[in-house]
């Protein structure tokens, strides 16, 4: 059945009608109704601001979905549900901070490290608590709230270590890059174009790789994949590693376009949810498609509200795709 | 504690000290006595508790400053509106796979919180909202004459409201205690144990749950209301969603399936949090503020890990194990 293959119980019901293939229909009726939102924004605002602020939305989507693509897959893969996911963002984004200014190494090497450190990070928790709790056959709830605290424990850890004050990564925060007659900073373009590409490359290698039909294998059941020889734990590994690596860049990559604190990856975690959802869990296409498009509302709304609501976007957006297609857009309770 | 924390006993023996964990214990009772009915008894995981905390505070404070409706009737009135909004989450959400409600219930928290920090023409924004107390502040009075009367002295002038906040946290469990062993009760164990059989029984599992849920609310919103009490104002910041998970913690401390449980593990919870304040270490607020969360994380994790039914919880309620 559709989302029957996830952890079992109260499964949300699919609505299917109609003859359209399933997976289609519901994207067809989010383009058009991205479409209609935009031709109605130019209408009323001009195209010029509409494109500008699609612009800036795409840059911060992308960071959003790449923080998206690590959680999918570890809910997808493993069935947890990791509170704890924006936090390693933070940690992330710390790590980089470390190695950058106080150590004075150049931005892209310190990036590098803290994609390997957040990488390290999610082993280290597999190995630790994940891993021994599935073993014991776990529930849930379990690991839902040890997840939670995990949250708590890495964030807490940060500040008493590095205190409140919000900081910045040493990169370039002012250059201005113009492209027809739109404006936008160097970083944010470097950072948008990054996230696009790693996740998108993310996206193919597990449509291509046979590690991605191992990971699908493991998704749909893990005994069984393990009994036709998939060795899981290999899985389980690299599920672990390009989830943190790529919390550990999305992290970054916000520091690098906004500022180093604490609750970064916090205030992160909710949009990133709603990217988890939208784009249907377990699907790393649908978390950049997702990220881009919740993005791009993002911006979008300032154009109709003030500003500083624009995070409740993500709420609202959340909140319907719950109510009308749990599932999400290309969700059809696969993972992958 | 053990390890290399040295506390300096001293300040365990002021009076001021346990009156301040008692309120504190008191008002997270309330908070997780909700979380009990959700959690361990209807098998909902309410993850938005905070929400509802919020709501609490903030519309008593606002019925009562802006509306100048007697605080009795705000405080009825916050119940209302916090039951409300747990009607519109439960209905658009409660129909989803637990783990998504847990989500929504999380967003709807935040929301919330947002809508303090950004509606500053109605809750004040981050200066947040003064002056809600004034009848409160004189029944506190009033209580404490009678005390004196009877020779019970008050160091910091909190006894008051720790023998109402847990006048209220006792009734509380009594009433949920009697609503378990009623019929009612039975059948919400029922829904968490086995939804469909209690479907095909006729039960409509979906109103039970909203039941379930609006009760959680009241308990949150009188939970809020007393917080506020006890702060004197209300702000974004004091209900962010880390109250949720205190009360998560304090759940499972005293143990799923158990009200009374609920009141030991808010004790034991704050009396370790309040503790931290006696580290005779060279730490900054900050620091310590800190390391009051890690607290609350290493708990969750290592309860989960080696106790998850509680200290009191009954291994074979733990039904969300699916």
């Amino acid at each position: 059945m559709e989302t029957a293959s996830l952890t079992g119980r109260r499964v949300a019901r699919p609505s299917v009608r109609g003859r359209l293939p399933r997976a289609s229909r519901p994207a067809l009726v989010t383009a058009g109704a991205v479409a209609a939102a935009g031709l109605a924004l130019i209408a009323t605002h001009g195209l010029h601001d509409v494109a500008q602020t699609a612009l800036n939305g795409v840059s911060f989507g992308a960071v959003v979905a790449l923080g998206a693509v690590g959680l999918t897959l570890v809910y997808g893969i493993l069935k947890l549900v990791n509170f704890a996911h924006g936090d390693f963002l933070t940690f992330g984004a710390y790590m980089a901070f470390v190695a950058n200014v106080s150590l004075g190494l150049p931005i892209v090497l310190a990036t590098v490290l803290a994609m390997a450190a957040t990488a390290v990070l999610g082993l280290a928790f597999e190995r630790t608590m994940w891993g021994p709790m599935r073993e014991r056959g776990a529930g849930m709830l379990q690991l839902m709230l040890m997840s939670i605290g995990a949250a708590f424990v890495i964030r807490y850890t940060i500040q008493f270590f590095a205190g409140t004050e919000v900081r910045t990564l040493g990169v370039d925060r002012t250059s201005v890059v113009e492209v027809l007659g739109l404006r936008i900073g160097q970083t944010a373009l470097i950072a948008g174009a990054t996230g696009i590409v790693v996740v998108a490359a993310i996206g193919l290698l597990l449509r291509l790789a046979a590690l991605g039909k191992r990971m699908r294998a493991v998704s749909d059941n893990l005994s069984l994949a393990e009994t036709t020889g998939v060795d899981t734990r290999r899985v389980i590994v690299a599920t672990w590693l390009f989830a943190g690596a790529a919390a550990g860049l999305a992290g970054v990559l916000f520091a690098a376009t906004a500022n180093v604190k604490p609750e970064l990856g916090f205030e992160l975690l909710l949009p990133i949810f709603a990217a988890v959802v939208l784009g249907g869990v377990g699907h790393a296409f649908g978390a950049l498609v997702a990220g881009l498009l919740l993005g791009v509302a993002t911006e979008w709304s300032t154009l109709v509200i003030p500003s500083q609501w624009k995070l409740t976007i993500g709420f609202v957006i959340l909140i319907v795709v719950l109510i009308v297609r749990p599932q999400g857009i290309f969700g059809q309770g696969r993972a992958t | 504690m053990s390890g290399p924390l040295a506390i300096a006993l001293g300040g365990l023996t002021e009076v001021g000290f346990w009156s301040g964990v008692g309120v504190l214990a008191g008002i997270y009772t309330l908070l997780a006595l909700g979380l009990q009915i959700n959690v361990g008894f209807t098998g909902i995981l309410n993850f938005g508790q905070a929400g509802f905390m919020a709501i609490g505070a903030y519309a008593m404070a606002i019925l009562v400053i802006d509306f100048r409706v007697p605080f009795l009737l705000a405080v009825l009135g916050a119940i209302a509106v916090a039951v409300a909004f747990a009607m519109v989450i439960g209905m658009s959400s409660l129909r989803l796979r637990a783990d998504y409600f847990s989500i929504a219930t999380l967003a709807a928290a935040e929301a919330v919180r947002m809508f303090a920090q950004n509606a500053q023409g109605v809750t004040g924004g981050n200066q947040g909202l003064y002056g809600f107390d004034r009848a409160w502040a004189d029944a506190s009075r009033q209580i404490q004459d009678w005390l004196s009367a009877i020779g019970i002295g008050d160091a910091n002038g909190l006894l008051p409201l720790l023998l109402v906040v847990w006048l209220v946290a006792l009734v509380a469990i009594v009433a949920l205690r009697f609503l378990q062993r009623s019929p009612w009760g039975r059948v919400l164990r029922a829904i968490r144990e086995d939804e469909d059989a209690a479907r095909s029984l006729g039960k409509n599992a979906l109103r039970f749950r909203l039941q379930s849920l609006a009760i959680a609310a009241t308990l949150g919103a009188l939970s809020g209301v007393f917080l506020a009490l006890n702060l004197s104002f209300v702000n974004p910041q004091a209900f962010e969603p880390q109250a949720s998970f205190i009360g998560f913690a304090v759940l499972i401390l005293g143990g799923l399936a158990s009200y009374g449980g609920v009141a030991f593990g808010a004790i034991i919870m704050w009396t370790l949090l309040e503790a931290t304040r006696f580290v005779d270490l060279p730490l900054s607020d900050t620091q310590i503020a800190s390391l009051r969360f890690v607290l609350v994380g290493a708990l969750l994790i290592g309860l989960m890990a080696f106790r998850p039914q509680g200290v009191f919880g009954k291994r074979q309620e733990m039904v969300l194990g699916d």
